[in-house]
């Protein structure tokens, strides 16, 4: 027989453990639903990426290819000296943003494969290139 | 000469924090105790003193232009203004651990000095392991990070400056406010391993470690409250959150360091939970070792991106390790008999509170997840991630809601038993009563559900514990638990009702943003000492009644070729006009950004009610505690 002690005792542990169980799967099913991958202007091209899905490209902005839309929307293209891909914002640009200079930007991929991008970090450094850019760049060479 | 004196001092401080590990072996038998403790104290007063001279040295070079050291030509410059030469010590890596160092040899003087009830023996060890902490950071700055180094014989005629960001009078005091936190949470961690060294279980461990702890997260409040308005007004976008790796390495130790002192409390007024306490001052400490480790090893890549070599961040790591294997390995072999002459109600004040640790304990993990995953990701499989902001916000929000409930119920409960059903019924009508509150605010505002809940909560909370105003005894809570409730409520209108736009404008023109008429008048070139730049004048009427005018700045900072932008904010405890200049267009217009940012203040403003009453708590457990260990001195000789 369960005294009631006992029967409380396995409330208890039963509803932590209830608890826990729950609150772990909803911090894990919130964490992959925010996961950002990263990918290369080569695979932006060459592979599939998911559309539709915010990721994260980086590599070099091309001399003369930034240009200005009306309404502060900007284009520029980003290669990792094998592939390019157009990149498209709208808003002001951090101030660190340079032609010629390594960048990250945040956003989706349109069905015309072009980068809509929510949002741009530069570095502090203009020597700066991401380093899944140098990486790329070292296993091709 | 003067580098190398420096130096030299830097080498006396290791001989002498390695002296106050090694001597209490050597001599154990031949000394007595009352001499060892003596000994013990003037060593670290040595050491302390040495750091200060290493310290105040590589000031000296920075106001000397001394461009031979390599540390101050690359962080300063001829033209950098006087007060932030001064600073710009803690510009970057080597100067930053010196900093961490010399804040370490400030909090081994105050325990020296300040724990005057506490006996010498539980000093001398306490102090020995904080010494041990001392000797692996000196050896680090040492070997990996020495400040000193010269450029010679041909040393650049000119620094590099100082990173322009870092240009701000917040900065100033940002980073020594952090690590007065980060590094203060080693005093409570040194007095849990004491703790398990000593094996003196009657001491009253708790009470010796709660003033420290307490003023630890007091100044890590103060660093994270200004590393936020930083951000805010520095960075130029407006934000003063952004979940990055660096902000999240501060918040951790922050989180788990609120746990720790109210476990203290509970622990100083009985004898519950020691393993648990224990542990939460041993992981506090590696959290904010693992702050600077995260920060300075250059491993995450951040808006705050300090670049470093890895043979640092190596070193770092390794020195991690071995305070976390060592902290460890001495908890799990702290055998003792815990007295459970009673058990707890699941509905006291006791247990409320470890329900409140668990959830902040749960958070912790969930940031550090959240924060570590895109590093093990990157190492194991090489596959480059990052985790968004949402999850951090999803995640952690119903945690803080269940935390605001906690809060306002438990300070009403009774310390053991659960309460009497009259009060229970109380609590109902008054929850009922939020609710209603709850539904009213989101028909008659434009607050969403989720924050029309958190200001009720917050609203909750305020009353709740404004019913202890009577009580002195109780004024640090009061002011701590007021200052979250200001802050969430803060969070609540700033992301309810924040407007942000971006315009393209020309000289002269004039946009409509919520009944505010915001013009631009003027543009004009400036100057300064070691920059450049162009100054914009705004002007914001209302109903054709001027509110203010506002200054924003381009600067460009000449030795490092760099562009930076200079906010103006026109503040005000209820709203925030926020004016920055974005780049200029092609046809001679500007990008301008205009937000207005309604009680932004209020996060501010509680972070700084929690980080005094936390000062306040600090103090007061002092004069609390020397009464009552007297007494407990009398108790055992009587």
């Amino acid at each position: 027989m369960l005294t009631r002690l006992h029967r409380k005792r396995l409330f208890l542990i039963f509803t932590l453990v209830g608890g826990v169980s729950l609150a772990v799967a909803l911090i894990l099913y919130a964490f992959t639903q925010n996961i950002n991958l990263f990918y290369t202007p080569t695979q932006c091209v060459e592979t599939k990426v998911p559309q539709h899905k915010t990721i994260r490209v980086g590599g070099m902005v091309v001399k003369g290819s930034f240009k200005r839309l009306d309404d502060l929307k900007v284009e520029f293209i980003v290669t990792d000296f094998n592939q390019e891909i157009p990149i498209y914002y709208q808003g002001i640009l951090p101030d660190l943003f340079k032609e010629g200079q390594g960048i990250v930007a945040l956003g989706k991929l349109d069905e015309h494969n072009r980068f809509v991008a929510s949002q741009v970090l530069a570095k502090h450094d203009e020597k700066y290139m991401p380093p899944e850019i140098t990486a790329s760049l070292k296993t091709r060479s | 000469m003067i580098p190398e004196f420096g130096l030299f001092a830097l080498i006396m401080a290791l001989l002498l924090s390695m002296t106050t590990v090694i001597l209490p072996i050597l001599t154990r038998s031949s000394i007595s105790e009352a001499s060892q403790i003596k000994i013990n104290a003037s060593v670290v007063l040595g050491q302390a003193c040495f750091i200060l001279l290493s310290f105040v040295t590589l000031v000296f070079c920075f106001v000397q232009d001394d461009f031979s050291v390599r540390y101050v030509a690359q962080n300063a410059n001829t033209y950098l203004p006087f007060m932030y030469k001064l600073t710009a010590i803690w510009g970057a890596h080597e100067g930053s651990l010196l900093l961490w160092s010399f804040i370490l040899a400030l909090w081994m003087v105050a325990v020296l000095f300040v724990a005057k009830a506490i006996p010498g023996k539980v000093k001398m060890t306490v102090l020995t392991i904080l010494s041990c902490i001392q000797t692996g950071l000196l050896m680090i700055i040492l070997k990996t990070s020495n400040p000193f180094i010269r450029i010679l014989p041909f040393f650049p005629q000119d620094g590099a400056d100082l990173n322009p960001l870092l240009q701000d009078p917040a900065f100033i005091m940002h980073p020594p406010f952090l690590y007065l936190g980060y590094v203060g949470f080693a005093v409570p961690f040194a007095f849990a391993l004491a703790e398990c060294l000593l094996k003196k279980m009657d001491y009253p461990w708790a009470s010796w470690a709660r003033p420290f702890a307490l003023s630890a997260l007091g100044f890590l409040t103060i660093g994270i409250t200004l590393g936020s308005w930083w951000a805010y007004y520095e960075l130029g976008w407006g934000g003063w959150w952004f979940w990055d790796p660096v902000e999240n390495a501060s918040l951790m130790p922050w989180i788990v360091g609120v746990a720790l002192i109210h476990m203290l409390w509970v622990s100083a007024k009985e004898d519950l939970f020691r393993t648990w306490r224990l542990s939460l001052a041993i992981f506090t400490f590696i959290l904010s070792l693992m702050g600077t480790f995260l920060v300075r090893s250059g491993i995450l890549s951040s808006v705050h991106a300090f670049s470093s070599s890895p043979e640092r961040g190596i070193a770092i790591l390794g020195f991690l390790s071995i305070v976390v294997v060592i902290s460890l390995g001495l908890l799990s072999h702290l055998r003792g008999e815990q007295k459970q002459a009673f058990v707890l109600s699941p509905w006291s004040k006791a247990s409320t509170i470890l329900l409140g640790n668990v959830l902040l304990i749960a958070a912790t993990l969930s940031i550090l997840l959240g924060t570590l995953y895109p590093i093990i990701s990157q190492l194991i499989w090489q596959k480059s991630l990052s985790v968004g902001p949402p999850y951090f916000n999803t995640v952690l929000l119903p945690m803080l809601f269940m935390i605001l409930i906690l809060m306002s119920v438990a300070v009403h409960l009774k310390w053991q038993q659960a309460p009497d059903f009259l009060k229970v019924r109380k609590y109902s009508v008054s929850l009922l009563l939020a609710c209603v509150t709850v539904l009213m605010l989101i028909n008659l505002t434009s607050l969403s559900f989720v924050a029309a809940l958190a200001f009720t909560l917050a609203l909750y909370l305020i009353i709740s514990t404004l019913m202890f105003i009577h009580k002195p005894q109780k004024i640090g809570m009061i002011v701590a638990h007021i200052g979250i409730a200001i802050f969430v409520m803060g969070i609540v209108f700033v992301s309810s009702w924040q407007i942000e736009k971006e315009f393209a404008m020309q000289l002269g023109q004039t946009v409509e943003v919520e009944g505010f008429n915001f013009t631009f008048n003027q543009l004009q070139e400036i100057k300064g000492s070691n920059f450049e730049g162009t100054r914009g004048t705004f002007t914001i009427y209302k109903d054709n009644q001027l509110i203010t005018q506002l200054f924003p700045e381009k600067r460009f900072f000449i030795a490092r070729e760099q562009a930076m932008t200079e906010t103006a904010i026109h503040s005000h405890l209820m709203r925030d006009f926020y004016v920055a200049l974005g780049e200029p267009l092609d046809n001679g217009a500007w990008s301008v950004r205009f937000y207005i940012k309604p009680f932004i203040r209020f996060i501010w403003l509680g972070g700084m009610m929690v980080a005094l009453a936390a000062f306040f708590a600090a103090i007061r457990s002092r004069c609390i505690k020397e009464k009552r260990v007297a007494s407990y001195e009398i108790d055992r000789f009587a």
